[in-house]
C-alpha cells in the first residue's frame, strides 16, 4: 500500500524525479572517475571504464536502460502506458483530422441521441420530481374495477379511509384544475391543483415564504379559502413582494388568502404541468363545477400518490390497502362493489402524461440504439481503412517488438478517446435537447409545461456505459485485425481481389467491411420502415374521420362557473348567446356540450341498468356519457341511426331522453333498435330517442365502446363547449364572438377559438414526436449508411486500380465498368434491404401501439423505404462507379 | 564460468545493500558499490547497474530514507540511511539468511 502511494505521487512527479536520478547517476560517474584518476588512469579511460562499470559493459546505452529500470520500479506502468497510449492517441487524432472529426461526428449522434433520450426517461418517467425529498419512494394511487382493464380515480371518503388505515404509506392527494387568476384588470387562465393538507410536509418541500397547509384544512365545507403559490407566480405576478403573506388573490371570484410560497423548482406533482397555485382539498366546490363531492362515495375523482414509509416495499403496502379495500367493499356494497386500488411506479402513472408519453419514449429508445449500432458500424470501417493506411506504422512496430497485446491496448486506447470525445459532445447535445419535448405539445392558454430531461448521476453513468461499449463494438475488431498484421505479407504489396468476384479472393478485411455496410444498410432500412409506418399513421389521423366531422367547426370554451353564474342565470345566458351566435353571419349551426371530444377533461361515467339486461354476479355496467345541448349531433355531422336528435324541449321538466351509441345499443339491447325503451343511470330512468353512429372518443387508437349523450339541461353543467359550424375562419367568428359575448355580460373572458382539427391534432402529440424523431434519426441513419457505402465504394474503386487499367487496356468498356462497379455496390444494398426488411417484418409490431389504421406490415411504407434506400445507394455507388473507367490504364499497371 | 568473482545472488543485495547502511551510517550509492565490493575482497561482482532500482525499492518500502548533501570530495550526492523499520527487516533478513545457508551447509557436508 505504500509502495503503491509512493509509485503514484511520482507519477505525479515524473520531470523532477527524472532530473533527480540523472544527478545521482551523474555524481555516480564523477565519483567513480575521480577514483580511477587516483590510480592514474588518463581523463579518457578513467571516464569510460567508469561508464562501463555502472553501465554493465554497454557504454552510454547500459546507463539508459538503468534509467529505464528505474522509471518502471518508480511508477505505476499500467496507469503510465495508458496515458501514453492517451497521448500518442491524441496525436493520431490530430495527424488526421478528417477521419478523427467524421468519427467523431458519427458517434456524437449516436451517443448524444442516446443520452437525451436516457434523460427525457429519467426525467418524465422516472424521477419527474427533483424537487420532491425522497421521490422513489412515492408510488402513483389509481383506482380499479372488477372486470375492466387500467386505473381510475377514487372518491374522497375513500381516500381517508384509507389514509386512516394504512400503516406502511402515507397517501397524497394531487388534484389538477383549471381557473381563472385575475389580478388587477388582468384575467388569465391558470393551472393549479387541489391537495390533501398533508401534502407540502409529506413531499418535504418546505415553502420559501409562510407554510404549507395544516391538517384542519383539509376538511370543512368551503372552510379554509387559502392558497399556496408557485415560485413563478410569486416572481412574475406579484413581482416578489416580500410581503405577500396574508394578502388575498381572487380564485373563481372568491378570495383565497396566500398563505405560502413554494419553493423555485418545484412545479407540482403532474407530470408534464407546471402547476401556478395549490388549495387545500375543502375548497373542492369552487373548483369542480360537478357539486360538492367530499361527502360521496361514489364519486370518484381524487389523483394522487402513496409514500412508502422507510422500510416498506411495494408489494406490502399494496398488500395491506388491498386488504383495506376488501372491508370498504363489505361496509358500502352500493358504491364499492368490485372496486380496488392500485399502487404503481411512477413510471405507470395512470394520470399524467407520463403515462402518454410511455410507448413513445420507448420506441425512441429503441431508435437511438440502432443509430448508435450503424454510427458504430461506420466509424468501424473508417477504422479499418485507417488501419490500412496506418499498416506501415503498425508493421514497424510489431517488427522492433511491441507486444500484440500492447498494440491493442494503444489502438482501443484511440477508439475510446474517440467515443469519449463524442460522449462529451453527445452530453452537450442531450443538455440542448433537455426541453425538446415541449414544442410538441401547443402552448394552449393558461397552461405552462414542464417536460424536462435530467442529467443526473444516473444518466451520466448510464452514458459512460454507452461510450465503453460503443468503444468496444467499433473498435474491438478493427485493433485485432490491425495487430494480426502478418509482417511477412505485409512487405508484399496487397494483392488485391477482383471487385464484385467471389468473395473468397477478397481480402479477409474487405469482407467485413462488405459485411458492415450491410448491418448499416439493414439497419436504416428498419428505421425508414419505422418511420414510414408512423408518417402514414399520422396522415391517417389527419384525414381520417373520427366519427365526427372535423372542418368548419370551430370550439371554444365557456366557463360559467369560475364566473360565478348560478344555474337558472347561467341556462339563460347560454340560451341567449346560442341564439346570438346562430345569428352571425355563415354560421350554420352551434351546440354546447360539456366536453369536447379528445379532451383531457374526462367524460361523466355512470353505473347503469337496462331491463333485460341480466348483468354477471361481479360487474356493474358503467359507461362514459357526455351532456350535449340542442343541434349537437347536426354541428357535428354525427349520423344517426334511428331516432332523433336532441332539442331544445328536452329540457329540466320534460321527460328525461338519452341517444345510446351503437355498441352501447347492441352490447345491452342484443340488437334491438332501442329507441322507446329505457335505461337507468344513477338511478334515474331516461327513453332512448335515438342511435348515434359509433365514434371515436378520447383517441383515435381506442377501440369501439359504448357511450350515450344525454341533454345539457337535464344534467347541466356551468361549463360548457360551444361548437359553432361554420366555414368561416376562427379569427372571424372570434371577433364575432367576443361582441356577442360582451354584449351580454361585459366582465366574461372570451377564451381561445380553434377548429376541432387544430383541438385533435394537439391531442396527438406523442405520436407526433414519434414521427419526428423517427424521420430525423431515420434520416441520419440513411445518411450515415450512405456514406459507409460511399466510402467503401470508393476504397475498393481506389484498391483495385490495377485490375481495372488490365480490364481497360484488355478491351473492356467505360460502360463495363460502370456495370461491374455499380453491381457490386447494388448488391451490397440489395443484401442489406433483404435483412433489414426481414428485421422490420419482425420488430415494427412493437409500433403498433401508436399505430392507427396502418399495419405494422404497410406495404406502401416498405414500398417507399426501399425506394428511399435506393436512390440513396445509386448515389452513394454512381461517384466511385464514375471514376472507375476513368482510370488511366497506363498509369495504374505501372504504379 | 572461468572468473572467480560470483555474481551477487539474486534476492541478497537488499541485504548487503541494508547491512551496508547499518554499519557505515549513511552513504551515497557510488559508496555502498565501493563498500560491498572491498569487504567482500572483491570476491562479490556487483552489477551496479542493478544498484539504483534496488535503493528505489528499499526506499518505496520505506526501509531507507534518502537525502541530498554533499561528498567527502565536495560533490554533490544523494545519500541513504536506514530507517527504524529498515533496522528491523535487516534483523529479520539476517536470521533468515543465516537459518537458509545452516540448511544449505548441513545438506552440502552430508554428501
Amino acid at each position: 500500500m505504500r509502495a503503491f502511494f509512493h509509485r503514484l505521487v511520482s507519477l505525479l512527479r515524473r520531470r523532477r524525479l527524472d532530473d533527480d536520478l540523472d544527478a545521482e547517476l551523474r555524481s555516480h560517474l564523477e565519483m567513480a572517475t575521480d577514483r580511477n584518476l587516483q590510480k592514474g588512469m588518463t581523463p579518457k579511460d578513467a571516464r569510460r571504464d567508469a561508464l562501463r562499470e555502472l553501465g554493465g559493459g554497454s557504454g552510454l546505452g547500459g546507463v539508459d536502460r538503468i534509467k529505464e529500470t528505474y522509471r518502471r520500479q518508480r511508477g505505476l506502468p499500467m496507469i503510465e502506458t495508458a496515458l501514453e497510449d492517451l497521448r500518442f492517441g491524441f496525436r493520431m487524432l490530430r495527424r488526421s483530422p478528417g477521419f478523427s472529426l467524421l468519427a467523431v461526428l458519427c458517434l456524437t449522434l449516436g451517443i448524444g441521441g442516446n443520452v437525451a433520450v436516457l434523460s427525457w426517461i429519467e426525467g418524465i418517467l422516472f424521477r419527474p420530481f427533483p424537487a420532491v425529498v425522497g421521490q422513489e419512494r412515492l408510488l402513483a394511487l389509481g383506482g380499479t374495477a372488477r372486470g375492466t382493464p387500467g386505473s381510475d380515480d377514487l372518491s374522497w371518503p375513500d381516500f381517508v379511509d384509507f389514509q386512516r388505515s394504512c400503516r406502511l404509506v402515507e397517501l397524497i392527494e394531487d388534484k389538477i384544475m383549471g381557473t381563472t387568476l385575475s389580478i388587477g384588470d388582468r384575467a388569465e387562465r391558470a393551472s393549479g391543483s387541489i391537495v390533501s393538507p398533508n401534502y407540502f410536509d409529506a413531499l418535504g418541500i418546505r415553502p420559501v415564504l409562510g407554510r404549507g397547509f395544516s391538517p384542519d384544512e383539509g376538511s370543512g365545507r368551503n372552510a379554509h379559502p387559502v392558497t399556496v403559490i408557485s415560485y413563478s407566480t410569486w416572481k412574475e405576478r406579484f413581482r416578489g413582494d416580500p410581503a405577500i403573506l396574508g394578502k388575498t388573490q381572487v380564485l373563481n371570484g372568491l378570495p383565497f388568502t396566500i398563505v405560502g410560497v413554494a419553493p423555485a423548482g418545484f412545479y407540482g406533482t403532474f407530470v408534464g404541468y407546471s402547476m401556478q397555485f395549490w388549495v387545500p382539498t375543502s375548497m373542492l366546490e369552487r373548483f369542480d363545477a360537478g357539486g360538492y363531492k367530499l361527502e360521496d362515495r361514489g364519486a370518484r375523482w381524487i389523483e394522487g400518490f402513496a409514500k412508502l414509509k422507510a422500510g416498506a416495499t411495494r408489494e406490502q403496502a399494496q398488500e395491506e390497502i388491498a386488504a383495506v379495500a376488501k372491508r370498504l367493499e363489505a361496509a358500502y356494497p352500493e358504491t364499492n362493489r368490485g372496486r380496488g386500488v392500485e399502487l404503481l411506479p411512477l413510471w405507470k402513472t395512470p394520470f399524467n402524461k407520463a403515462s402518454e408519453l410511455l410507448p413513445t419514449l420507448g420506441i425512441t429508445l429503441a431508435v437511438v440504439s440502432l443509430v448508435l449500432l450503424i454510427a458504430c458500424a461506420n466509424v468501424s470501417n473508417l477504422l479499418l481503412v485507417r488501419s490500412l493506411a496506418r499498416q506501415r506504422e503498425i508493421t514497424v512496430r510489431l517488427a522492433v517488438g511491441c507486444g500484440r497485446g500492447r498494440l491493442l491496448k494503444q489502438l482501443l486506447t484511440e477508439g475510446l478517446l474517440l467515443s469519449a470525445l463524442a460522449a462529451a459532445g453527445g452530453l452537450a447535445v442531450a443538455y440542448a435537447c433537455r426541453n425538446v419535448l415541449v414544442m410538441f405539445f401547443p402552448a394552449s392558454s393558461g397552461i405552462a409545461l414542464n417536460l424536462s430531461g435530467e442529467l443526473d448521476w444516473r444518466v451520466l453513468t448510464a452514458s459512460a456505459g454507452v461510450c465503453l461499449l460503443s468503444t468496444l463494438l467499433f473498435g474491438l475488431f478493427p485493433a485485432t485485425q490491425s495487430s494480426k498484421v502478418d509482417l511477412a505479407a505485409a512487405l508484399k504489396a496487397e494483392t488485391g481481389g477482383v471487385i464484385g468476384g467471389d468473395g473468397g479472393r477478397g481480402s479477409g478485411r474487405a469482407r467485413v467491411r462488405a459485411g458492415l455496410i450491410l448491418v448499416q444498410v439493414s439497419l436504416s432500412f428498419v428505421l425508414l420502415v419505422g418511420a414510414g409506418l408512423l408518417v402514414r399513421s399520422v396522415q391517417e389521423m389527419r384525414t381520417a374521420s373520427p366519427g365526427f366531422s372535423t372542418e368548419d367547426v370551430l370550439t371554444t370554451g365557456l366557463d360559467l362557473f369560475s364566473a360565478g353564474y348560478a344555474p337558472q342565470r347561467a341556462k339563460e345566458f347560454q340560451d341567449r348567446l346560442v341564439d346570438r351566435v346562430r345569428a352571425i353571419g355563415g354560421v350554420e349551426s352551434v351546440a354546447l356540450a360539456r366536453v369536447r371530444p379528445f379532451s383531457y377533461l374526462p367524460y361523466s361515467s355512470a353505473p347503469i341498468a337496462v331491463d333485460g339486461y341480466r348483468a354477471a354476479p361481479d360487474e356493474q355496467p358503467t359507461v362514459e356519457y357526455n351532456e350535449v345541448g340542442p343541434d349537437y349531433f347536426a354541428t357535428l355531422r354525427i349520423p344517426l341511426v334511428s331516432g332523433r336528435e336532441l332539442a331544445r324541449a328536452d329540457d329540466e321538466t320534460a321527460p328525461l331522453v338519452a341517444v345510446v351509441n351503437e355498441t352501447m345499443a347492441a352490447r345491452y339491447w342484443k340488437g334491438e333498435d332501442p329507441v322507446g325503451k329505457r335505461v337507468q343511470v344513477k338511478g334515474r330512468w331516461m327513453q332512448v330517442v335515438g342511435v348515434a353512429r359509433q365514434a371515436k372518443y378520447g383517441t383515435f387508437l381506442e377501440t369501439p365502446k359504448p357511450f350515450f349523450y344525454v341533454p345539457l339541461r337535464q344534467s347541466f353543467s356551468l361549463r360548457a363547449v360551444l361548437h359553432i359550424r361554420t366555414a368561416q375562419a376562427p379569427g372571424t367568428i372570434a371577433t364575432a364572438l367576443a361582441r356577442e359575448i360582451h354584449a351580454l355580460d361585459a366582465s366574461l373572458a372570451p377564451q381561445e377559438v380553434i377548429t376541432l382539427r387544430e383541438h385533435l391534432d394537439r391531442s396527438t402529440a406523442p405520436q407526433r414526436i414519434a414521427v419526428a424523431l423517427l424521420s430525423l434519426f431515420g434520416g441520419l441513419a440513411l445518411l450515415l449508411a450512405a456514406v459507409g457505402l460511399y466510402g467503401v465504394m470508393s476504397y475498393a474503386v481506389s484498391q483495385r486500380r490495377r485490375e481495372l487499367g488490365l480490364r481497360l487496356a484488355l478491351g473492356a468498356s467505360a460502360a463495363d465498368l460502370l456495370r461491374l462497379v455499380m453491381s457490386y455496390g447494388l448488391a451490397l444494398t440489395g443484401g442489406g434491404v433483404v435483412l433489414g426488411a426481414a428485421a422490420a417484418l419482425a420488430t415494427t409490431r412493437l409500433l403498433g401501439y401508436i399505430l392507427y389504421r396502418v399495419s405494422p406490415r404497410d406495404p406502401l411504407a416498405f414500398g417507399s423505404a426501399f425506394a428511399v434506400m435506393a436512390i440513396a445507394s445509386l448515389a452513394a455507388c454512381l461517384v466511385p462507379a464514375w471514376r472507375a473507367p476513368r482510370i488511366d490504364p497506363v498509369r495504374a499497371l505501372r504504379d | 564460468m572461468t572468473s572467480s568473482k560470483a555474481e551477487v545472488l539474486p534476492g541478497t543485495l537488499d541485504l548487503l545493500v541494508l547491512k551496508t547502511l547499518d554499519v557505515m551510517g549513511p552513504m551515497h550509492g557510488f559508496g555502498i558499490a565501493q563498500r560491498i565490493q572491498q569487504v567482500s575482497e572483491e570476491l562479490l561482482q556487483l552489477n551496479q547497474g542493478t544498484l539504483y532500482p534496488a535503493l528505489l525499492r528499499l526506499e518505496q518500502r520505506g526501509w531507507i530514507a534518502s537525502q541530498w548533501g554533499v561528498s567527502e570530495n565536495n560533490r554533490k550526492a544523494k545519500y541513504y540511511s536506514l530507517t527504524r523499520a529498515g533496522r528491523r527487516q535487516l534483523q529479520e533478513e539476517v536470521a533468515s539468511w543465516e537459518r537458509m545457508s545452516a540448511a544449505i551447509n548441513r545438506l552440502l557436508r552430508t554428501s
